[in-house]
């Protein structure tokens, strides 16, 4: 395990950039297909939430997530009432917790479904989530994230959804199973008939690919 | 402190998407309370998520759509304005602090002050009560320089470090390794001659009859 971080955590500013990949400068952006992704409209709507209670910016935030993610709940709830339900409790601890929403930890489609996960856990799986406390004491500060590098993170969903659609299928089947199905990597090798080791390297592989784009974040 | 033995992304994926059962969920989220690259990683696994959101079809219901937002609407301009916090609060017994979350939690008070139980061999343990009945979570307590005991083989094994070290092989994992082991892994972890190791070991294989054996053993072993 300690090779997958090797992969990962490479010094980025210290590797000769690959073409196109860390240059902020005026590369020509590559052709994204807008209706893929969320614009980053709707990053700036979640940021007038959070700090002006702008109910038309929210109103615009919720077009857009809600629909998807009842879709999202509706992969495990039991029918059409319960994903509405759990839809609207998530999009309406979107408005309580907005304040909580960092662009440069994250996107706002990451962020939303980490939302979303939770009330899925709470409602479908009944279980506690143990997760570490961003203010705890005892918690190993991360490195301060200089702010031209904040800058890039902006660019992410967009980066990250290209990245997306150039896994091979099965890799990307597997993620997708991993997010949406609720079962953990050992019953996904089961469901797809595969060997366990099949599915990690897949799953190994798969995050190699991605973090050539996200590495950037580092 | 410098980690050196990371979650796996197989496991860390598990834990982004919310399949990890609690007992795993607590050593997984506690290395990354110790660990600021695995939270970056967490972070981007949780990001693609949010792109698998995105690309889901909005599809059916739509002409409901209207009066789910008339719903949300009304239910968050209804709310109590209170500001947004971090769902935690952390005010416990201070003498925990040394404790990471979601660890703390579990224990409500430093290690020093926990009701340990002998195992033997000068080793201690802390049973970790969760809702998961098939999987043993519990901190151990190594003496220096002595082998882990009651060590169970032939399943999954999850091991933290929070205090000290231990050797397994020619690895050293200090505070904040995690050590992930499956049943193909023949290992024998043995605490440094340094201090006492304390680690969270959290396992679904079989541990009592081991116990037995090293209960059995003890009187020979003189010890």
């Amino acid at each position: 395990m300690g090779v997958d971080i090797a992969i990962a955590y490479v010094d980025h500013k210290s590797v000769p950039s690959k073409p196109g990949a860390r240059t902020r400068t005026m590369t020509s952006e590559p052709p994204t297909n807008r209706a893929q992704g969320p614009d980053l409209d709707l990053e700036t709507a979640l940021a007038a939430v959070a700090t002006k209670r702008d109910v038309a910016a929210f109103e615009k935030v919720f077009r857009f997530y809600g629909p998807r993610v009842r879709a999202f709940m509706m992969k495990r709830a039991a029918d059409h009432a319960e994903a509405e339900e759990l839809m609207q409790e998530t999009m309406t601890k979107v408005w309580k917790q907005a304040a909580l929403f960092d662009p440069e930890k994250g996107t706002a489609s990451g962020w939303i479904f980490t939302i979303a996960r939770n009330v899925r856990i709470d409602a479908v799986r009944k279980t506690r989530r143990p997760e570490y406390d961003p203010n705890d004491p005892a918690l190993s500060p991360a490195p301060e994230i200089a702010a031209d590098d904040a800058l890039e993170l902006n660019q992410n969903a967009e980066r990250l959804n290209a990245a997306m659609t150039k896994l091979p299928p099965e890799q990307l089947e597997l993620l997708q199973l991993s997010f949406f199905e609720d079962i953990p990597h050992g019953q996904i090798a089961e469901r797809l008939s595969l060997p366990l080791g099949t599915v990690k390297s897949r799953i190994r592989l798969a995050f190699a690919k991605l973090r050539d784009t996200l590495g950037d974040e580092q | 402190m410098t980690i050196s033995h990371h979650v796996s992304d197989a496991l860390l994926l598990d834990y982004a998407s919310g399949t990890l059962e609690e007992s795993w969920s607590i050593a997984v989220a506690t290395h990354l309370a110790l660990c600021p690259p695995c939270r970056q990683r967490l972070s981007a696994m949780e990001d693609i998520g949010g792109a698998f959101i995105d690309r889901l079809d909005p599809e059916a219901g739509s002409e409901s759509e209207d009066a789910s937002w008339l719903a949300v609407r009304s239910a968050v301009l209804s709310a109590p304005e209170a500001p947004a916090t971090t769902p935690k609060s952390p005010a416990r017994d201070d003498s925990a602090a040394t404790v990471p979350e979601p660890l703390r939690s579990y224990l409500g008070v430093d290690y020093d002050k926990l009701k340990w139980r002998p195992l033997g061999l000068g080793a201690y343990h802390y049973p970790i009560p969760t809702g998961d009945k098939s999987i043993s979570t519990r901190l151990l307590r190594i003496p220096a320089g002595k082998p882990v005991p009651e060590h169970g083989h032939g399943g999954r094994e999850l091991t933290l470090v929070l205090r000290g070290s231990f050797r397994d092989g020619d690895d050293l994992f200090g505070a904040g390794d995690l050590e992930e082991a499956d049943e193909h892994l023949e290992h024998q972890p043995i605490a440094t001659e340094e201090e006492d190791c304390i680690c969270l070991a959290v396992t679904d294989s079989p541990l009592k009859f081991r116990s037995r054996i090293v209960s059995l053993l003890q009187p020979l072993l003189g010890i």
